[in-house]
C-alpha cells in the first residue's frame, strides 16, 4: 500500500445554523488524484479551506505530509501546490515577475526562483509570454500561469479548487494533458470539480458530496458498475412523455423524465430499441452509462442555485 | 465516530509574526518600483500646494505665530505641521485605498495565504509598506522644505525617523477601517470624518490656543496632535518639551490599533 499524504478525519463545519460539512473522512494516497465532485453549496469549498487550514474545522482534524493543521499550518503549506477558483494572480506583474514574487512568500533564493521560471513557462505553454502582464491572457492562459505557479515550490500534493471552470474545450483538454503529466511525475493531487468528464479521466478515485456529506466514494468505473445500469436509452421529440405509460417501459430497469426526455437505464438495450422503432417520431441516443448518470442518481436532478 | 472537537482560536489571540512579512513587503515595493514617479509627484505636489497658498499667501497677513512665548514665522509653523499631517494622509491613503485593492479586489492577500505565510504577516507587512510609503513622501517633501530654505535645523535628522513612526501610527489606524470595508466609498467617511477635522484640531494651521478649553482637551489625545507637538519643535532646533509623553501616546495609539485591525482583520478571513 502506497503512502498517506493527505488525511481528512471526521471533518466538520457549521455556519450560522447550517451544517456545511458533515463528518467527512478520505485521505489521499502519493500519485494518486482524488476528485470530489458535488452540486453548488455542497461543501466542497469549505471542505478545501479546511484542507488549507484557512477555516478552522468544528470538530475532525486534517494531517498532511507527517504534519497536523492548523498547528503546522505553514510547514504544510511549504509542501503544496494550490489553485483556487478564483485567479488571484497579481495584474501589475508580468508573467515571470509573477512566479518569481510568489517563489519569495516560499522563502526561495532569487537565483533557484529564475532558474525555475523558464521551464514552469514552458510546462504551461506560455514561454512565449514571459513578459507579458496576465490582462493580455486567455482565461485558459491564466488558469495555466496558476497551476505553474502553484508548481514553484516542486510540491509533492496539489489543491485545485475547479481549475477548468469557465474553459472553453481546447484550453480544458491542454490543462487536462498537462495534468496527466503532473501525475505521470508522481504528483498527488486533490481536484475539485464539476466537469464529470473531467473526474473521469483524472481522477483515479472519487467522492462525492452532498449537503456537506459523503454520499459515494470509489474508482470512477466501480461506481458507475455499482450504482448504475450499463445502458443508457434517451428518448426525445413528439410523444417522448407518451412512453411513461407504454410498454417500452418495461425493458428498463430505471425511467426518468428530465424537461422533455426520458432516460431509460437498462440491462438490455437491445429489446428496448427494437420497442422504442415502433415509435418512428421519436429521436434516441443509445450510450454507456457515465459518471454524469450517476453524479445526478446521486444528487438529483434539481437545479442548486445557492452559494 | 470519535470526534476531535476543535476550539476556534480567538481573534484576538497574540500576533504570530515572523520575517515572513519581508517578500510581501518586497512584492509591493516591486510594483511601487513600476509607478514611483507619477506616485512621487501625486504624493508630494498635494502637500507642497498647501504649503505654497497657506503659507505664502496666509503667512503674507498673518506674519508670525506666537508659540510658547516665541515668535514663529507663518510658512516654519505650518511646514512643521503640514509635514505630519503628509505622513497622516500618505500612510492613510495606501493602507485603506491600495491595500483595499489587494486584499478585496485582487485577491492578493488569498493567494499569499496560500503559500506559507500568514494573514498576522501580511497584515503586518501592509502596515509596514504604508509608513515606507509615508516616509518616502516626507522625505521628498523635507527635500523641497530644504531647498526652499524653511529650516536647516540640524534636529530634522531626528525628525525623520519620527515621522516614520507618524506613518507607523496611522497606518495602523487606517488598517482597521480597511478590515471593516465593504468598498471605498467606505474610507470616504474615515477622511471626512476623522482626518479633516483632526488636521484642523491638531495644531497644524493654527495654534492649538486658539480652541476652546475643552476642544483644546480633547485634542491633547488625538494621535496627531501628538506627532506635530514631537516634530515642530525640531524645525525650530529645539527639543520637544515632553518627549516621552507625546511618544507614549503614539506607541499605545499603534499597538492598541494594530492588535484591533488585526483582530478585525482575522474576523473578516474566517468565514
Amino acid at each position: 500500500m502506497s503512502e498517506i499524504l493527505f488525511q481528512a478525519s471526521h471533518l466538520g463545519k457549521r455556519y450560522g445554523g447550517q451544517e456545511v460539512v458533515k463528518d467527512l473522512s478520505f485521505s489521499i494516497a502519493a500519485g494518486e488524484c482524488l476528485g470530489v465532485i458535488g452540486p453548488n453549496g455542497a461543501g466542497k469549498t469549505t471542505t478545501i479551506r479546511m484542507c488549507l487550514g484557512l477555516t478552522v474545522p468544528d470538530y475532525g482534524e486534517v494531517r498532511a505530509l507527517g504534519l497536523s493543521m492548523p498547528g503546522d499550518a505553514l510547514a504544510i503549506k511549504a509542501q503544496l501546490g494550490v489553485v483556487s477558483q478564483f485567479d488571484t494572480l497579481d495584474p501589475d506583474f508580468t508573467l515571470a515577475e509573477n512566479l518569481l514574487v510568489y517563489g519569495r512568500y516560499f522563502g526561495m533564493k532569487e537565483a533557484q526562483i529564475r532558474e525555475r521560471i523558464p521551464r514552469l513557462l514552458e510546462f504551461a505553454a506560455l514561454a512565449h509570454k514571459a513578459n507579458v502582464k496576465p490582462v493580455e491572457l486567455s482565461g485558459g492562459m491564466r488558469r495555466r500561469l496558476s497551476l505553474a505557479r502553484a508548481l514553484v515550490n516542486d510540491p509533492r500534493l496539489l489543491l485545485l479548487d475547479e481549475p477548468t471552470t469557465g474553459l472553453d474545450p481546447q484550453a480544458r483538454h491542454l490543462m487536462w494533458e498537462r495534468l496527466q503529466v503532473l501525475l505521470q511525475q508522481g504528483k498527488s493531487i486533490l481536484l475539485t470539480t464539476h466537469f464529470m468528464d473531467e473526474a473521469e479521466r483524472l481522477c483515479s478515485r472519487l467522492i462525492v458530496l452532498d449537503h456537506g456529506r459523503k454520499i459515494a466514494e470509489g474508482r470512477p468505473r466501480d461506481l458507475i458498475q455499482q450504482h448504475l445500469e450499463p445502458d443508457v436509452v434517451e428518448a426525445y421529440g413528439n410523444g417522448a412523455m407518451a412512453l411513461m405509460d407504454s410498454p417500452v417501459k418495461s425493458h428498463a430497469a430505471r425511467v426518468e423524465v428530465s424537461g422533455e426526455t426520458v432516460f431509460f437505464y437498462t440491462h438490455r438495450a437491445k429489446p428496448l430499441l427494437d420497442a422504442l422503432a415502433a415509435h418512428p417520431m421519436l429521436r434516441t441516443l443509445h450510450r454507456p452509462a457515465n459518471l454524469e448518470d450517476l453524479f445526478l442518481k446521486l444528487t438529483g436532478r434539481q437545479i442548486r442555485e445557492e452559494g | 465516530m470519535n470526534h476531535v472537537l476543535t476550539i476556534a482560536p480567538s481573534i484576538w489571540r497574540v500576533p504570530d509574526l515572523s520575517l515572513r512579512w519581508w517578500p510581501v513587503f518586497l512584492r509591493n515595493l516591486l510594483v511601487w518600483r513600476k509607478l514611483a514617479i507619477p506616485s512621487l509627484v501625486g504624493n508630494i505636489a498635494e502637500p507642497l500646494m498647501w504649503l505654497v497658498a497657506f503659507g505664502y499667501g496666509m503667512g503674507a497677513l498673518v506674519g508670525s505665530v506666537r508659540l510658547g512665548g516665541v515668535e514663529v514665522p507663518y510658512l516654519l509653523f505650518l511646514a512643521s505641521g503640514s509635514i505630519c499631517m503628509s505622513a497622516m494622509n500618505a500612510a492613510s491613503f495606501e493602507a485603506l485605498y491600495s491595500a483595499f485593492s489587494r486584499m478585496h479586489v485582487q485577491k492578493t492577500w488569498d493567494g499569499i495565504m496560500n503559500a506559507p505565510v500568514n494573514l498576522d504577516n501580511i497584515v503586518l507587512a501592509e502596515m509596514l509598506w504604508a509608513a515606507f510609503k509615508a516616509l518616502f513622501t516626507v522625505t521628498a517633501i523635507l527635500g523641497v522644505m530644504l531647498a526652499l530654505n524653511i529650516s536647516h535645523s540640524p534636529k530634522l535628522l531626528a525628525a525623520w525617523p519620527v515621522l516614520l513612526g507618524v506613518g507607523i501610527t496611522f497606518s495602523c489606524i487606517a488598517l482597521i477601517f480597511n478590515a471593516l470595508a465593504q468598498g471605498y466609498d467606505f474610507f470616504t467617511y474615515y477622511f471626512t470624518l476623522f482626518l479633516t477635522p483632526m488636521m484642523f484640531l491638531s495644531g497644524v494651521f493654527f495654534p492649538r490656543d486658539q480652541l476652546p478649553g475643552v476642544l483644546r482637551t480633547f485634542s491633547d489625545w488625538l494621535p496627531l496632535t501628538n506627532a506635530v507637538e514631537l516634530v515642530r519643535p525640531m524645525f525650530m532646533d529645539e527639543w520637544p518639551a515632553q518627549p516621552a509623553r507625546h511618544a507614549l501616546v503614539l506607541v499605545a495609539y499603534t499597538v492598541g490599533a494594530f492588535w484591533l485591525a488585526l483582530a478585525l482583520t482575522r474576523r473578516r478571513f474566517r468565514a
